[in-house]
């Protein structure tokens, strides 16, 4: 047996802790959260310096060719450090939506720009409240054009392109298309969400240029499958917030004293420390399973992915909710940390798809699974 | 990253899942045996074989494996039902006590025996005023010549009316703190003076027992540890409960609830094609997974050469209320029919009740959840312990209930 991570990716975790301590302190987010920056720019070129944006592209295409299980050693450390910068949109998103469905022109251009920093691309799903579903689409690509609305789009205008689903009549009912943000065909607000750390955008698009990324007809497919993999990248980020919101409260109830003793004495706090120790060990192995899948492309990456993703959601909510609880009305303020992780964990739980829809997803795998 | 085990592991799988293939007593072997003669005969032909508590000394019935090895052994025998759990408690628990704190002439006499089945042991440590705080009890024993002289009460002593031996922890100084006035003994089942009266559980089911102590004789031979160490002995023996690694996957799971759910409808549509029926499994198989995985990593950690920690509390504190809830939800599947409890008219054979009406024991023995809980919170996550009321009085001082 040999579930655990090896020397190579523990050397990087402690490098990637060490870089985020001293460049992504709580001040920092809490910069993007008191400015009007969608990201903390300065920050993001340093990532994009220490190469993680590049970490899983082929070196053929400017990247460094590493695996899967060094990209979530990273996942969890920007999880952990709340990190205000587009990496979760870029990578986890559009590099690996490009990895599964570009053609080599498509690769060869956008790839090593990624890999390099010099563009930040997204992914538009949702077009607003609901469950997205190949029904629900109204965004379609007719005659020359790209039309249609797609809200909440994070990194929205960051992003230099967009990989936009629309409705299609061919196929499975949706089609990708790789669209560049900044011309006239399309119009980008920012949309102000819980956590402002990270920025969002509306995207409306007016006849946009746009091309086809994939088959025409495949992208409903091409979306399941991209989120089975960002849900293991978003789950690791899940975990590291997860983590350090539980020792944020541990260490505050070990401080803090009332009725002459320090609250970490007391049962109703160790029990709430102890679930979340539980939910956080219990997601944690899962996004190991996840990490595994990802890596060795297993066809049970659907099953894995969904266990991960849920149990991460679980695990981050509860603990971020539950350490704003822990610091009692200091924990209420703006001016505690504690808000970064509350937000950021519910922004994290519905990003890629809601506790509900992988609960779904999970029951349709272990289904297919039991099938095979 | 993978699931494969080294070339030594795989090779010890091999030789254990051979050996169990020819050996593991048929069904016709064991026909009309009682389940501890049953125990017993699989019991003395691992031990004979060399496959008998692995982990120990060659000298008494060993083969000195690793920890590792004794996990693959235990997931090799769990893929066949096999008789036995009436030895857990003398292998598992009296016998690591007794290699830590006995003399080589209790090793000589009794782990061999313990080995091969041949003599079973039980666990005398709770008491009705010392439960979650089993350092409160009362049963004691006086000095008399070369013998000590018990007077007391134990319970939740499961199979005392078939064991051969006890490990018994016993106040031997009431006058200092709580801690410090016990001692721990080992004894003779059939001394006289000892009455064991079942305890009926609200399974309708009589797994332990009470035991009754009045004037019984120990030798001081048989004490393990010095007078007043007691505590210290008995966190050995409580430290070797058995870590959960790689269980938890019997009864009713998801596979089982699952089932279920896709034969009962709702709203003439199966079970669980509502939304809520996947959502509570998909929770579900999140926390087995959840489990299983974080086995394989105190797998790995294990082959490694890391010992099994508190992190283990795990296992029990997500597995017993997960069983409860599971099955309690499984029977509201069933709708109004999840009430009868017969093997010929209820769902899988009345699995769901067997396991409903079992739940709440599992939440309890070997720790009540609140105590994995802070377990957990002390141990793992260094949070301090409650402050005590009964910290720095005598034994004698410290304030009881009526209970």
């Amino acid at each position: 047996m040999n579930f655990e991570f090896g020397e190579e990716q523990e050397l990087l975790r402690e490098q990637a802790r060490g870089f985020l301590t001293n460049h992504c302190p709580p001040a920092a987010v809490r910069a993007v959260l008191d400015g009007d920056a969608d990201h903390d720019a300065q920050l993001w070129e340093k990532i994009v310096e220490m190469g993680w944006t590049a970490t899983v592209i082929p070196e053929e295409f400017g990247g460094l060719g590493l695996s899967y299980l060094e990209l979530v050693v990273i996942a969890e450390e920007l999880g952990r450090a709340v990190a205000p910068v587009p990496f979760s949109s870029s990578v986890y998103l559009a590099t690996e939506a490009l990895m599964a469905c570009g053609s080599q022109e498509q690769k060869e251009k956008w790839l090593p720009m990624l890999a390099t920093g010099e563009a930040i691309g997204t992914f538009a799903l949702s077009e607003g409240n609901g469950r997205p579903s190949v029904k629900s689409l109204q965004t379609r690509f007719s005659g020359s054009g790209l039309s249609g609305r797609k809200l909440p789009v994070a990194d929205g205008r960051a992003a230099d392109f967009a990989v936009v689903v629309a409705g299609s009549d061919a196929g499975d009912g949706a089609s990708w298309y790789l669209v560049e943000l900044d011309q006239d065909g399309v119009s980008r607000e920012a949309v102000r969400t819980l956590d402002f750390s990270r920025g969002h955008a509306v995207l409306e698009f007016d006849n946009a240029k746009a091309e086809l990324l994939g088959g025409e007809g495949a992208g409903w497919g091409a979306t399941e499958r991209l989120l089975d993999r960002a849900a293991v990248l978003f789950a690791w980020e899940q975990v590291g917030l997860a983590d350090a919101a539980m020792i944020q409260a541990r260490d505050y109830a070990m401080g803090r004293y009332a009725f002459g003793r320090a609250i970490a004495s007391y049962q109703a706090i160790k029990h709430k420390l102890a679930n979340m120790y539980v939910k956080n060990t219990l997601a944690r192995s899962n996004c190991y399973y996840g990490a595994w899948a990802l890596n060795t492309d297993s066809a049970e990456l659907p099953l894995a992915a969904a266990t991960a993703r849920v149990g991460a959601i679980k695990a981050a909510v509860f603990a971020a909710e539950e350490n704003v609880q822990t610091h009692g009305g200091m924990g209420f303020t703006w001016e505690f940390d504690c808000q970064f992780y509350y937000r950021r964990a519910k922004l994290l739980g519905v990003n890629v798809g809601s506790e509900g829809y992988w609960q779904d997803r999970l029951i349709t795998a272990y289904e297919q699974n039991n099938a095979a | 990253m993978d699931f494969n085990d080294t070339q030594e592991e795989a090779a010890f799988r091999a030789e254990a899942a051979a050996w169990l293939k020819d050996n593991v007593p048929s069904a016709d072997e064991l026909a009309g045996l009682d389940d501890i003669a049953a125990a017993k005969l699989w019991q003395k032909r691992k031990y004979d074989a060399g496959w008998a508590c692995i982990r120990w000394e060659k000298k008494y019935g060993g083969r000195e494996a690793s920890a590792i090895e004794q996990v693959i052994w235990n997931q090799e025998e769990a893929k066949y039902s096999t008789p036995g759990g009436v030895f857990v408690i003398g292998q598992g628990m009296a016998a690591p006590t007794l290699m830590t704190w006995g003399r080589p002439e209790h090793h000589e006499r009794f782990l061999p025996k313990l080995a091969s089945g041949e003599e079973i042991w039980c666990q005398l440590f709770s008491e009705p005023a010392g439960g979650s705080d089993l350092a409160a009890l009362r049963t004691k024993a006086e000095r008399d010549g070369d013998d000590w002289v018990i007077n007391g009460q134990k319970i939740w002593t499961s199979g005392a009316h078939y064991s051969d031996y006890g490990i018994l922890v016993v106040r031997t100084d009431p006058n200092v703190a709580k801690h410090k006035g016990l001692s721990y003994f080992f004894l003779d089942m059939k001394s006289p003076g000892i009455e064991i009266k079942p305890i009926k559980q609200l399974t309708g089911g009589a797994n332990f027992n009470e035991v009754y102590f009045t004037d019984v004789r120990i030798p001081d031979s048989q004490r393990l540890g010095e007078v007043g160490q007691g505590w210290q002995v008995a966190l050995t023996t409580l430290m070797n409960e058995r870590a959960a690694i790689g269980g938890g996957g019997a009864g009713v799971n998801v596979d089982v609830a699952y089932r279920i759910a896709s034969e009962v409808m709702i709203d003439d549509k199966p079970a669980i094609e509502d939304s809520a029926v996947r959502a509570k499994l998909a929770d579900w198989y999140v926390q087995e997974a959840g489990l299983r995985f974080t086995g394989y990593r105190s797998m790995t950690a294990m082959s490694r050469g890391a010992i099994p920690g508190p992190e283990n509390s795990i296992g029990k504190l997500v597995g017993a209320p997960k069983t409860q809830e599971m099955a309690s939800f499984c029977m509201d599947l069933l709708e109004m029919s999840g009430a009868i409890w017969d093997e010929n008219l209820s769902k899988e054979a009345g699995l769901l009740q067997l396991t409903y009406m079992g739940a709440p024991g599992g939440r309890i023995a070997g720790g009540t959840d609140e105590i994995m809980a802070n377990i957990i919170a002390e141990r793992v996550l260094g949070m301090p312990q409650e402050p005590r009321m009964d910290k720095g009085m005598s034994f004698s001082e410290v304030p009881t209930g009526s209970n």
